[in-house]
């Protein structure tokens, strides 16, 4: 049976008290992008500026529990400063992280370690994303992980769009 | 009037004996769903194991007897809201086909442009979108009454809100709040103005003896899975001359009395609106669970809930300085909904914690989010209260909640 210091980890309750990048871009020239999880409120609004092909600077507001605060929180530490693409290869590592396979849990529900460490070297470190990986034993939680992600990737669409 | 005898009914319920992680099973999400007392599990496999065969169809012994305990289960559910007659109720999956049917039926034949519905601010998802819908295909004006700090209606502005709609809508008792609405008063206002009132009665049904006559309403959901029954069931109650009157909702088998190539005719009142083979175990079960409650009295059902509502806001309130619970104070004006805020504490990470004591409840916004918005806050972390709870289940949810402060200072 997993326990709650599988899903609430220090680092994780660390950037949940005291989250980076907390706060609102002007728009223009940021973009402004919500995501919600309509299952229990919680959203993230994405404040994402990027030029030359470059996170320049993003910022998070809106509000939600721990786990989806924390995971806003750690995404902006890890994105910005970052090309898009390489930013396009975090989403894809993390979400990779936070999906279930059934074939990843082992008798007593520990998940495999997810390090990038398969060979594949388009798969970017994820440091300390990795705290939350515990959140896939929850999997009613997972939306919570991948609300932040998800928005970026809606704001890096919009971004390359040119909206 | 007696009081219940908790322990006695916590064994008729068998899903209460399991363990959740490792504790005893806390089940304080009855708002949500209840659990089902073995009776209701057991005619239902009954039925399956003796007698299923599809209803109003075959003339052989097992169809009859199919059909026979279906219109049972409608018979009992009509007297326990005390209907006229039978085929004023309609079964329907729960209390949101239930409006969708009166939105759809009712309300594409007598609603259009320049026509208003009075909602209130309190209403769950299942009686805004639906007229949400309305108002999008057919520019239908929708209304709000507003809610006070106190978790109440805000009657004051009523005269004025009321006048020139043609349905008010409004919940019987507020699945957040647990506020009870004074909806015979509003179905008074409606009629004085010319309109019709629609109840939403998900939560009032399972709790509070319910005379749909006495509330003077003209329509009234109602949901099996918060009373003891199956999920898959429920109903819409209207007068008799109203559901005549109403076009067909979802169209097929059952509901039609005669088809052509080039038209069809529809079948009888109920039947007419219920279209395709019925929940036929679900209704069964449903009159099992009737007869179950009747069994214990509602007056009596009431009156524990009043009881541990008040054990609950007080010892709760006492132990814990941090937490909000929101709703009215009085009991007696209330029903056994605790939505709560502990500290700063998102309810997500507060039930998750309580999960592991074994506490059931609901974290999120409760399909209310224009609730939630009036208060400011984007999730409750609920308990809700029924039959088979008792104080000891209110004292460990107390003592979980203090393990979650505890782990999240």
């Amino acid at each position: 049976m997993p326990g709650l210091e599988d899903l609430y980890r220090e680092i994780i309750l660390d950037h949940y008290r005291n989250p980076r990048n907390r706060g609102e871009l002007p728009v223009p020239p940021a973009g402004r992008y919500e995501g919600f999880n309509p299952l229990c409120g919680d959203e993230v609004i994405l404040f994402l500026e990027v030029s030359d092909g470059r996170v320049e600077d993003l910022r998070i507001a809106g509000q939600g529990c721990s786990i989806s605060q924390s995971s806003a929180s750690m995404m902006s530490a890890a994105v910005k400063g970052k090309t898009v693409d390489e930013a396009r290869a975090l989403i894809r590592a993390f979400k990779s992280m936070m999906s279930i396979h059934e074939a990843r849990l082992d008798a007593d529900g520990e998940p495999e370690v997810v390090d990038g460490s398969d060979g594949s070297t388009e798969t970017p470190p994820l440091g300390d994303l990795e705290a939350l990986q515990g959140v896939v034993k929850f999997p009613v939680r997972i939306k919570c992980a991948t609300l932040s992600w998800n928005t970026l990737d809606q704001g890096l669409t919009a971004v390359e769009a040119g909206s | 009037m007696t009081s219940l005898d908790v322990t006695a009914i916590k064994a008729d319920f068998p899903i209460l004996g399991r363990d959740v992680n490792g504790r005893r099973l806390v089940y304080l999400d009855s708002a949500s769903s209840s659990q089902k007392p073995r009776a209701v599990l057991d005619a239902m496999t009954r039925y399956y194991e003796t007698t299923h065969a599809n209803v109003h169809r075959g003339v052989y012994a097992i169809a009859e007897e199919a059909t026979r305990l279906f219109e049972e289960g409608r018979a009992r559910m009509a007297r326990f809201l005390n209907a006229r007659q039978p085929r004023e109720i309609v079964f329907t999956k729960n209390v949101t086909e239930a409006i969708n049917l009166v939105a759809g039926s009712w309300g594409r034949a007598n609603l259009g442009p320049g026509d208003a519905v009075l909602l209130t601010e309190m209403e769950h998802h299942a009686n805004l979108v639906p007229w949400l819908m309305l108002a999008q295909e057919r520019g239908v004006e929708l209304r709000y009454l507003p809610v006070t700090d106190d978790g109440l209606l805000d009657l004051s502005d009523l005269d004025r809100l009321v006048d020139g709609v043609k349905l008010v809508g409004v919940t019987c008792m507020s699945n957040v709040l647990g506020t009870i609405n004074p909806v015979r008063e509003i179905a008074d206002a409606a009629h004085a103005a010319g309109a019709l009132c629609l109840a939403d009665a998900a939560q009032l049904v399972p709790h509070v003896a319910t005379d749909v006559q006495a509330l003077g309403v003209d329509f009234l959901g109602f949901t099996g899975h918060k009373m003891l029954g199956p999920t898959g069931i429920g109903g819409l109650w209207a007068r008799a001359e109203l559901l005549e009157e109403m076009p067909p909702f979802l169209g097929g088998g059952e509901m039609i009395s005669d088809v052509r190539l080039d038209g069809f005719s529809t079948n009888e009142v109920p039947w007419k609106f219920e279209a395709g083979t019925p929940p036929i175990a679900e209704a069964i079960g449903l009159g099992v669970a009737v007869e179950y409650l009747e069994k214990l009295g509602m007056e009596v059902v009431r009156a524990h809930e009043i009881e541990l509502t008040t054990y609950a806001l007080e010892t709760l309130r006492e132990r814990h300085d941090d937490l909000v619970i929101y709703g009215p104070d009085d009991s007696a004006g209330r029903g056994g909904v605790l939505s709560m805020q502990l500290g700063d504490i998102h309810a997500h990470d507060l039930s998750q914690v309580l999960d592991q004591s074994g506490v059931c409840v609901r974290a999120g916004h409760h399909c209310a989010k224009p609730l939630m918005r009036r208060f400011g806050v984007s999730a409750t972390a609920r308990a809700s209260l029924y039959i088979y709870n008792d104080r000891s289940d209110v004292d460990e949810l107390s003592e979980a909640l203090a393990e979650a402060r505890k782990f999240f200072a």
